[in-house]
């Protein structure tokens, strides 16, 4: 879509406008309207279009543990810690925003300066007992190095399993594999956005 | 001698009948399921053995070894034998039913009939509407408001739908001159022109509807609609008694399926090369299909509806029907 098509208002073409029903007045029309009702075959639109959909058989059951939905970019869900993709040390260059603008005051980190007297994360954790997945902390970091994962299945016996640095951290062996994935930008838009995208009808 | 033949005869059929019907009963569930799954997009029973259908053997060992459990205050023996009322009443119904041409077996001829009785219509007619005893004795007995409500409703819609389906099968009754099923069926042998649904087509569709009334079935499913009386009658019912409830529902559904295939689609005469036989299984086939399609596809009508379209527009059609079949007919 263009953004042409977005400025163009009129969007009567995609949308069906129904008025509704004129009510019946007297007992001719409401006997009327049960003969129309009667004879007009809707009933069979009824039936066919359900056995439409079991002859085309497009099931949409997703048999859950087996497969699992593939969530957006924007969906938020348990932090992840990046590892820069040239060197594969650790992103987090511990300037301590994250903390800083945390609303729920959950995530802590501490940091020291290591023997080539640079800044090293030592401790960073987020307790997700009140981490409230707002994706500040995503939004604010410099060097997309703390991003939202899309990782939804948080059943664990402690909450703390997901909490700290080395849950979230890219795993060395996931890395050198090339598996860790960039992570396209708070709020970017899924990959077929262009396609589902529908214009509001607006009344003015 | 012969009677005895005859008496053995007669409880083999008996035993077989029940048998047969109560699995496919069973088989109809998974059918059910797995039909209205395809319909609304899912796959339904999957895990249990291959494409689900081991499901049938869950469902059967969880309603045979769940408890039994009869509410503080209900009448204890009435809530006990509703259930089995319901299902020996939808049961019985089959007994003067035909559902195969008679054939030879090891040089003795069967007639897939357990009695022809000379009023077979009317005895089947008559003994489903005894079924709506069961309804009627376990909602009054339950002790629950839901279950009374459901009873109402049951009695409420017997009374609309019985006249209805007794008037609409009047008319082919007329044209064939008698009750009898096989009499019924014969008048229809000659192929597809002869069958009663061109020449009764407004019957046809009368006692049509009155046949998913008659079963509970949606859009008629007011006795048992979740959204309204829980489950209506059955709501203190578990375990296997609430399963009898199941089955008479399910034979019922059978009956009613091979009642129209009778009546009105020319029961089981062969179609070409196609044997009676296999008509019949292919017609009833179509009309469980039917039953579950339509529950799948329709919004269910309020009691006051029901009963509003049986007074008001299908009795007097039915009156109409016969009318002119009679003026047809002198």
């Amino acid at each position: 879509m263009t953004l042409n098509d977005f400025k163009k208002r009129d969007c009567s073409g995609d949308y069906i406008f129904f008025e509704g029903e004129k009510k019946s007045e007297n007992s001719w029309e409401v006997f009327q309207r049960v003969v129309k009702r009667t004879l007009k075959g809707e009933l069979f639109v009824g039936l066919w279009v359900v056995l439409r959909e079991m002859i085309r058989f497009d099931i949409h059951t997703l048999k859950y543990p087996a497969e699992k939905m593939e969530m957006g970019p924007r969906y938020r869900a348990i932090h992840r810690l990046l590892r820069l993709f040239e060197s594969g040390s650790e992103r987090c260059i511990g300037c301590g925003l994250c903390e800083k603008i945390c609303i729920a005051n959950c995530i802590r980190m501490e940091t020291r300066i290591d023997e080539k007297s640079r800044k090293e994360v030592s401790e960073y954790s987020i307790n997700f007992g009140r981490c409230i997945f707002c994706g500040y902390c995503a939004e604010v970091c410099p060097e997309l190095a703390i991003v939202h994962g899309v990782e939804y299945e948080n059943a664990s016996e402690q909450r703390a399993h997901f909490g700290l640095k080395e849950d979230m951290l890219t795993p060395i062996d996931t890395f050198r594999a090339k598996e860790q994935k960039e992570f396209s930008g708070f709020g970017a838009l899924s990959d077929h956005a262009d396609e589902n995208v529908k214009k509001t009808p607006l009344a003015y | 001698m012969f009677e005895t033949a005859v008496i053995v005869e007669t409880v083999v059929k008996a035993v077989i009948v029940v048998a047969v019907v109560a699995a496919m009963a069973g088989f109809a569930t998974f059918i059910e399921r797995k039909v209205l799954a395809f319909m609304q997009r899912r796959l339904g029973p999957m895990h249990v053995g291959p494409y689900g259908l081991l499901q049938l053997a869950a469902d059967g060992i969880k309603l045979f070894t769940k408890e039994d459990i009869i509410p503080q205050n209900a009448i204890k023996p009435i809530f006990m034998i509703a259930p089995v009322v319901a299902a020996t009443s939808a049961f019985v119904a089959m007994a003067a039913v035909p559902y195969f041409p008679e054939f030879t077996l090891f040089g003795y001829t069967i007639h897939p009939i357990i009695s022809d009785i000379n009023v077979a219509l009317l005895y089947v007619m008559g003994v489903a509407s005894v079924g709506i005893y069961g309804p009627l004795l376990a909602g009054m007995s339950s002790a629950n408001k839901w279950s009374l409500l459901g009873a109402a409703r049951a009695v409420v819609q017997m009374l609309s739908f019985e006249v209805v389906s007794g008037l609409s099968i009047l008319a082919p009754i007329m044209l064939i001159g008698s009750l009898s099923l096989i009499d019924i069926n014969d008048y229809q042998s000659g192929g597809i022109t002869q069958w009663l649904i061109w020449k009764q087509p407004l019957a046809f569709v009368l006692f049509a509807v009155a046949g998913f009334m008659e079963t509970n079935r949606a859009p008629f499913d007011t006795v048992e609609f979740e959204a309204e009386v829980v489950a209506g009658y059955a709501t203190e019912y578990s375990g296997m008694r609430w399963g009898l409830f199941f089955i008479g529902e399910y034979a019922n559904m059978i009956t009613i399926s091979v009642l129209v295939s009778i009546i009105f689609m020319g029961g089981y005469a062969p179609l070409g090369f196609i044997p009676g036989a296999v008509m019949m299984l292919l017609k009833v086939s179509f009309w469980i299909f039917l039953f579950l399609w339509v529950r799948a596809a329709w919004p269910h009508v309020r009691p006051d509806q029901l009963m509003w379209v049986c007074w008001k527009v299908m009795m007097p059609l039915a009156v109409v029907n016969i009318l002119i079949t009679g003026f047809v007919l002198i």
